[in-house]
């Protein structure tokens, strides 16, 4: 099991700060668990500790970008985006260039329950015409979304991390290309479009039904906006069948992200799999079983999707 | 009315030049303009929110006119003042202070409110520069204004002050008082807010639907220099943004006094005008008052 991304992130970010000087940071009363901490310790003339003021401090990023710096504020993904007033008015309607970073996404979070999970955050920033939204995998993900968004200067860019350690599942040499999936395994049957927390699942998921005769190829999207719709539709005309997957709501996530690069797409089916309800306590690890994301999980969703009419329309199912 | 007036000349950090060129008398005889020019804007557009355009037209003649720092053509000016309105639905005021001083042509402010114009119903930073947020979500516009004030500090090129004017109800909203917090915690001196204090809301008088009061004592208590007076005194607003402007340890608030619909008699201390266009006939009457007094 490799890092949180959420560690990756605050590594990185101590790290550039020295080679960025308009990078700077907000804080509202989450440093040592967002991670910034390190960053703080190191510029602290670059870090603003806000209070628990999550508006405000999203108002301050603003104006500060819009006077050519480069914020990043960071906070529990519920919590910042849940300012979604603030953001859409202040930094998306401005095109101000701010980083808005949501740690402790989704049901993997674990004991702390709904009121800490980050499970509306990728339908509300997805929503913002503007709005980057990225999603790494694992911690070497994590850490070049990162200097990518230090050096983005397109505008507001949402990134979302987890609380947990989760697989690493690219290898050292990885190149980030901001805006392109990367299809970690291939197959014929059905294609799993996973990100974040899951992708590394979803590769276990895929081992497993390959062991049972079934070809399951895996992509990881990080950038979910702008999504790489030439490899969902070479996946679709391969597979026919596209399963995604997710620690987020199923309403305005991957899933639905997907099914709108797919609209016009002939001949293929998409399930959307993800969290159904509001979140609860219980360990990460029992969420993910009890939701089906583990690899378990995954792959009794896939096999019961192609069992059940995922077969491409006309196809030789 | 000349041709757009001449503005206020660069003078360095700390404060602005009293040998400035635009005298208190013409400062209100551009206010009485400004009021003018809003109405018309409004009459022509069909709808928008003349009363509180109509108080801030002393505050925002003295800005534009005599306070601000800024070159006309220039709004990506690293070193200029920078100027919100938080209060986003005034915005026609401050189209008529920026085509008055050139920044915009006067004949752009027919296009309030129509299709594919700058000039959009409440301030939009991306079609129009001049205007440094986009506002009109009540309550979001001196976090943004703290925080230019706060990468103002950062910057170590430029020197600027930020300004940012209140509408009286949207104190109402938890997060102006979040930023009050935060810019007393920061000791922002070159953060001045300006309140337009003229007590009349959409809904009503701000004292039935939720008081201020004690405002002064508020804003002292969070840590900030209060400066009150009458909003229509071109002379107490100069003497007010001075005094603001040599503070060195804590941001301003000038809270400011004022009537709404100022100027026009059927239009000032009523909620009816909040956001409501006149029709040919009140806007030749409006017109007439304005010009007579």
């Amino acid at each position: 099991m490799g890092k949180a991304t959420r560690a990756a992130f605050g590594e990185t970010l101590a790290r550039i700060g020295a080679t960025h000087p308009r990078v700077v940071v907000l804080d509202a009363d989450l440093a040592s668990s967002v991670q910034t901490k390190k960053f703080a310790d190191a510029y602290p003339e670059r870090f603003f500790q806000i209070g628990i003021a999550e508006g405000n401090m999203v108002g301050i990023a603003a104006g500060m970008a819009l006077c050519g710096l480069t914020p990043f504020v960071a906070s529990f993904a519920c919590f910042v985006t849940g300012r979604f007033e603030q953001i859409r008015m202040s930094i998306g309607y401005n095109n101000a260039n701010v980083r808005v970073v949501g740690t402790h996404s989704g049901i993997g979070i674990g004991e702390d329950g709904y009121s800490q999970m980050g499970l509306e955050d990728l339908a509300l920033m997805r929503s913002l015409p503007n709005m980057v939204v990225l999603q790494p995998a694992d911690a070497i993900e994590a850490e070049k979304t990162t200097e990518f968004l230090a050096d983005y200067i397109g505008g507001p860019a949402y990134l979302r991390l987890t609380r947990q350690n989760v697989a690493t599942v690219n290898g050292e040499g990885y190149r980030f290309e901001f805006g392109k999936g990367v299809e970690l395994r291939e197959g014929n049957d059905l294609a799993i479009v996973a990100s974040g927390a899951c992708v590394g699942e979803a590769v276990l998921a895929a081992e497993l039904l390959g062991k049972r005769g079934m070809s399951v190829g895996v992509a990881n999207i990080h950038t979910i906006k702008p999504i790489d719709a030439d490899l969902l539709h070479r996946l679709a005309s391969r597979c026919g069948a596209i399963l995604t997957i997710e620690d987020h709501g199923i309403v305005g996530g991957l899933g639905s992200a997907v099914v709108e690069a797919l609209s016009e797409c002939p001949g293929v089916v998409v399930r959307i799999h993800g969290v159904h309800g509001y979140g609860e306590s219980g360990t990460g690890a029992e969420l993910f079983a009890k939701h089906g994301l583990d690899a378990d999980g995954i792959a009794r969703v896939a096999a019961e999707f192609l069992a059940r009419g995922s077969r491409r329309v006309g196809g030789a199912a | 009315m000349p041709e757009g007036f001449p503005l206020t000349p660069h003078t360095g950090a700390g404060t602005f030049a009293r040998s400035s060129v635009t005298s208190v008398e013409e400062l209100r005889q551009i206010a009485r303009q400004l009021r003018v020019d809003s109405l018309r804007m409004i009459h022509a557009a069909g709808s928008g929110h003349p009363g509180g355009s109509l108080s801030a037209a002393e505050l925002v003649a003295c800005l534009y006119f005599r306070v601000l720092r800024y070159k006309v053509g220039r709004p990506d000016d690293p070193s200029r003042d920078r100027f919100l309105i938080s209060k986003g639905h005034g915005v026609p005021v401050v189209y008529a202070a920026l085509a008055r001083a050139g920044c915009i042509p006067l004949d752009e402010l027919k296009s309030l409110r129509r299709i594919d114009s700058r000039l959009q119903g409440h301030p939009d930073h991306v079609r129009l520069p001049y205007v440094e947020a986009a506002t009109g979500s009540l309550g979001q516009g001196l976090s943004v204004a703290l925080g230019m004030a706060m990468a103002e500090r950062l910057d170590t090129k430029h020197d600027y002050r930020t300004y940012c004017l209140l509408g009286d109800g949207e104190l109402q909203a938890g997060q102006v008082w979040e930023a009050a917090m935060a810019a007393g915690k920061f000791r922002t001196s070159r953060l001045t807010a300006i309140v337009d204090y003229n007590k009349v809301q959409l809904d009503g008088h701000v004292r039935g639907i939720m008081d201020l009061e004690p405002l002064a004592e508020k804003f002292s208590a969070f840590g900030w220099h209060v400066e009150q007076i009458d909003g229509h005194s071109v002379d107490a607003i100069l003497a007010a943004l001075e005094a603001a402007a040599v503070q060195s340890e804590r941001p301003s608030v000038v809270i400011a006094h004022t009537v709404k619909g100022k100027g026009v008699s059927f239009m000032e201390d009523t909620h009816a005008w909040h956001g409501k266009a006149p029709t040919t006939e009140e806007l030749e009457r409006a017109i007439a008052e304005l010009e007579a007094a």
